[in-house]
Parts: structure tokens; sequence; C-alpha cells
């Protein structure tokens, strides 16, 4: 099942994705373009990883200086960077270089602490999808990357909804892509991550405990380009569905 | 808005706000943390420990010191309270004690000037942004920052009104009851105002999320057995045990 957080008729709504629309759980159906979409989870710890993808690892090699036997590159973001599906994400007035990147999400849905690989994917509740903007302008090689490229407010979005993890039955033969104004401009396959889903799980409660409702952003694949105000950003996983985001200027 | 020290108690399903002297006149025992939204602390914001670095700043991977307020989060995982234990992992000899000021944000703050910055303060509290001791802060170190109970806060939020002053405030560490680390919370490259004001110039702070002003330069480390107590004038003292942690 496709679960959805909205907001409609002045409330906060779970309501399930169907092919005939949103169903609430008093059964009134909505059109798609009727509700506000939220985020489908009240985030716990919000973890992202860079740099997981053996292509995407390419593309930024010239900048890199990291071996292949490193850890997984692995940092955290706040709840105030999640925004909702045909959410908008400002686009900062002096940057040079904001992209986005289309990510496999995955929501932890039991406790998790000192999990084996074998058994990472029974904690998992479901999947969805993340567009997780950086503004390359404001890199700095302190905690890299830093809070003020990966953190802004509304800057990563989060939908349309959370997909059951028995309706996913392989995370790791999902393809990605991601439009802009409907172009095709990025790629990829989750069999390419670097460290899977199961490897992320039993690598982070190897030493932290993780909770029901946490996220995991599993990276990006190659392939981002600069986006501009107006743009229309659509990132696509198989059998998850379509996140749309729209960039709008500073002050907008 | 608080009225004057709110602490929770363990057993209790709602906090308790006495006046601090009440508070400390009682004692605080079984209190549990402080019930913060997301826990943000800053890298280097004491001149002195970013001084302790020398040319090293300026050589790769660093290249040059930091711009902006270098943030980095300490998850959910990590919040314990006043007496509860740290777990000091298997292969790993100390930690360092991570004494800084806690600010507690009561209004939201967005884009706030350094003159406003102080009306989106609820309180303060003291915490101890514990860390496995490492050398590199080129990337953020999730395994090094974030292990379960790495960071001890409380025993209670002040109400900032009762604090005249946050940046000139003695903070001192002790292990098993000897003075290991005396500073204060001056000296910061970004006192509380300016960096209340130079973090929500990027994002948006919540009412309820607890900033954490820095931690000063010589943090000192503890092993497993000791107690580690930090105090903070005129916001309270928090005691923590650490324990050798059975696991991997």
């Amino acid at each position: 099942m496709k679960h959805a957080r909205i907001a409609w008729g002045g409330a906060v709504r779970s309501a399930i994705a169907t092919g005939s629309g949103l169903r609430l759980t008093d059964g009134t159906v909505l059109a798609e373009e009727q509700a506000v979409w939220l985020p489908p989870v009240q985030p716990g710890t919000i973890i992202a990883l860079g740099i997981n993808y053996a292509d995407h690892k390419k593309e930024l090699a010239k900048e890199l200086t990291i071996g292949a036997k490193d850890e997984p590159l692995a940092f955290l973001k706040g709840p105030n960077a999640l925004v909702g599906h045909r959410g908008r994400t400002h686009r900062p007035a002096d940057a040079a270089f904001m992209h986005y990147e289309c990510e496999l999400a995955v929501v932890i849905g039991k406790y998790a602490k000192r999990v084996k690989r074998a058994d990472a994917l029974k904690h998992v509740a479901g999947y969805t999808i993340a567009n997780d903007y950086a503004v390359r302008d404001y890199l700095e090689n302190w905690y890299r990357p830093n809070l003020r490229v990966k953190n802004r407010d509304g800057a990563t979005a989060l939908g349309p909804w959370l997909v059951d993890a028995a309706d996913v039955p392989d995370p790791q033969d999902l393809s990605l892509r991601t439009f802009v104004n409907g172009e095709l401009k990025q790629q990829g396959h989750t069999r390419d991550l670097i460290d899977d889903v199961p490897a992320l799980i039993e690598y982070l409660s190897s030493f932290m405990t993780l909770a029901p409702g946490d996220l995991i952003l599993t990276g990006t694949p190659e392939g981002v380009v600069n986006v501009n105000p107006g743009d229309e950003v659509v990132c696509e996983i198989e059998g998850l569905g379509r996140l749309v985001n729209t960039i709008v200027s500073e002050g907008s | 808005m608080l009225s004057d020290a709110l602490a929770w108690p363990r057993h209790a399903a709602w906090p308790e706000d006495r006046a601090l002297a009440q508070w400390q006149r009682d004692g605080a025992t079984a209190l549990r943390a402080p019930p913060v939204g997301t826990a943000y602390g800053v890298l280097l914001n004491h001149c002195a420990a970013l001084a302790a670095l020398g040319d090293a700043v300026h050589a790769a991977p660093y290249k040059a010191p930091p711009r902006a307020p270098v943030l980095y989060i300490k998850p959910r995982n990590t919040f314990v309270g006043h007496g509860d234990t740290v777990p000091v992992p298997e292969g790993v000899d100390e930690l360092e004690v991570g004494a800084t000021l806690g600010i507690v944000i009561g209004r939201e703050a967005c884009r706030v000037g350094e003159a406003d910055a102080l009306a989106c303060v609820a309180g303060y509290t003291v915490c101890n942004d514990v860390s496995v001791p490492h050398a590199s802060f080129y990337r953020p170190s999730l395994r090094f920052k974030c292990r379960d109970g790495f960071l001890p806060m409380g025993p209670w939020v002040i109400a900032a009104r009762h604090v005249a002053d946050p940046d000139a405030l003695a903070v001192r560490v002790h292990l098993d009851g000897r003075l290991v680390q005396q500073t204060s919370t001056a000296g910061m490259q970004r006192p509380v105002a300016r960096l209340i004001a130079d973090v929500s110039a990027f994002m948006t702070l919540a009412a309820g999320d607890l900033l954490m002003l820095g931690v000063a330069a010589g943090a000192p480390r503890a092993r497993a057995g000791q107690r580690v107590r930090i105090e903070i004038d005129g916001i309270g003292a928090l005691e923590n045990p650490l324990v050798a942690d059975g696991g991997a």
C-alpha cells in the first residue's frame, strides 16, 4: 500500500493512494491536486549518504580525496529540510550551482541495534523517494558536506507516499530517473549502490540505535545538473512513484 | 514559556517548574533529559580551540578556516539525562568530555538579526557533547559523535531571563571530584546571539531545538568507571558516570 500524509479541509490526514485517487480513512476520495502533500513520515533521525553510487563517485573524482576503503560517508539532517510532494524549494539568489539528488529513502519500522546484514531488511517499514538538493557554492571542507549545503529549509523533498516494504521485494533492483522540465537528466540503478540498504542498516546500527520513523537517504547516482527558479524537477523510482518539486527564487 | 527552572522528573507525567534555588536545595535526582527537538552542535566555535589547530586549518584537506558556522547534529539516540550512564565503546580507551552551554530555542528563529536573537531563547541547560576522540574534521563522523548516550543534558532548563549574560558563565569539569578543566562561555568566535543569527541565516531553528554554543579548547578525556560532572555557573551541574559497553 501507498501511505500518504496530506493537509486537507483544515486538518492533517492520512490517506491511501489508489488508482482512482487519495482515499481518506473516512472513505472520502480526493484527486491528487486537491491535497497539500506533506512528507509521508514525521521523521525521527534523518541520515543521508554521500558518494554511495560508483558512477557518482567517478563524476566527483576530481574533487575527492577519499580512498576506496573509507567507511560510508553518512551525515545528518534536521526536520526543517523536509518538504512534501508538489512542494517548492528555494534557490538562494547568490548560488551558482544548486543540484537535485534523486535517492531511495528507507523508513525504519523497528528498533535496530547491532543488526546483522541478513536481518537488516526486517527492520524496514517501507520506502519513499527523496530529492536531496545541494547548494555547492557553500561547500566547506569541515564536516563536509556541511549543513549550509545540505540542511536548508525545504531543500529535501520527500514522497509522494510511503510504500510498504512488503510491496518492494528487492530494494537493490530499482531504477532511478530524474527529469528537469520533462527532460531526462539523471539515470541510475540501486544495484550500483556501494553500500546497499542491508549494509547501511548493519553499519549504522553497529554504533547507533535506529528507531521507527528514522530515515536513511541512500545517496544519488551520476547526472546532477544545475537547476533554476521555475524548473520542475521530477524524481522517479521504479515501483515507488514520482516525486514532483518546483524550484522558486528566494522570497517568492 | 518557562517561569523559572523546568525539570522533568523521571516518574512524573509533567515537568516541574521551580526556582533554581529550590532545585539546588532538593537535589537533582531522577530527572530525564529535557525533551528537546533537534540538537545542533557547532564545530570549533571557541577561538582557542580553532587556534589550537594552528596552520593545519590552511592545509589540505581543509585549505581554509571555517567561514559559516559548521554545524553537526546529535540525533535522538544520543539524548540522556542527569545521572544516566554514558557507554564507552569496546576498544576505546577514553572519551572526550565536551562541556558546553545548551541554548534551548523558544521561538522559531528564521533569519533573525543579532539584536533580536536572544528573544528567541527559552532558556539554557548544561550539555556534555561526548565524542570518541578523532583528529580529522573533514568528514562528518557519526561513528565518533552519534553513539547511543553521547549527549547527556540537564539537569534542568533555566529560563533565559534568569541568565543576565550567557556569554560570561564559568564552566568547570570534574572527574571523580577532581577539577580537570576550568573555562567559560566567553571567547567564542560567535557568542550566543551572533551564533543564532548566523545559523538562522541559512536554516530555521524551531521552538524546542537545542543549539550548543561550542566546546572549549583542551577538552578533557575520561575513562569507563569515572564520573563526569560539568558545572555552569547560574545554570546547574550535570553528572554522568561512564561505563564500559559490553557489546561491539
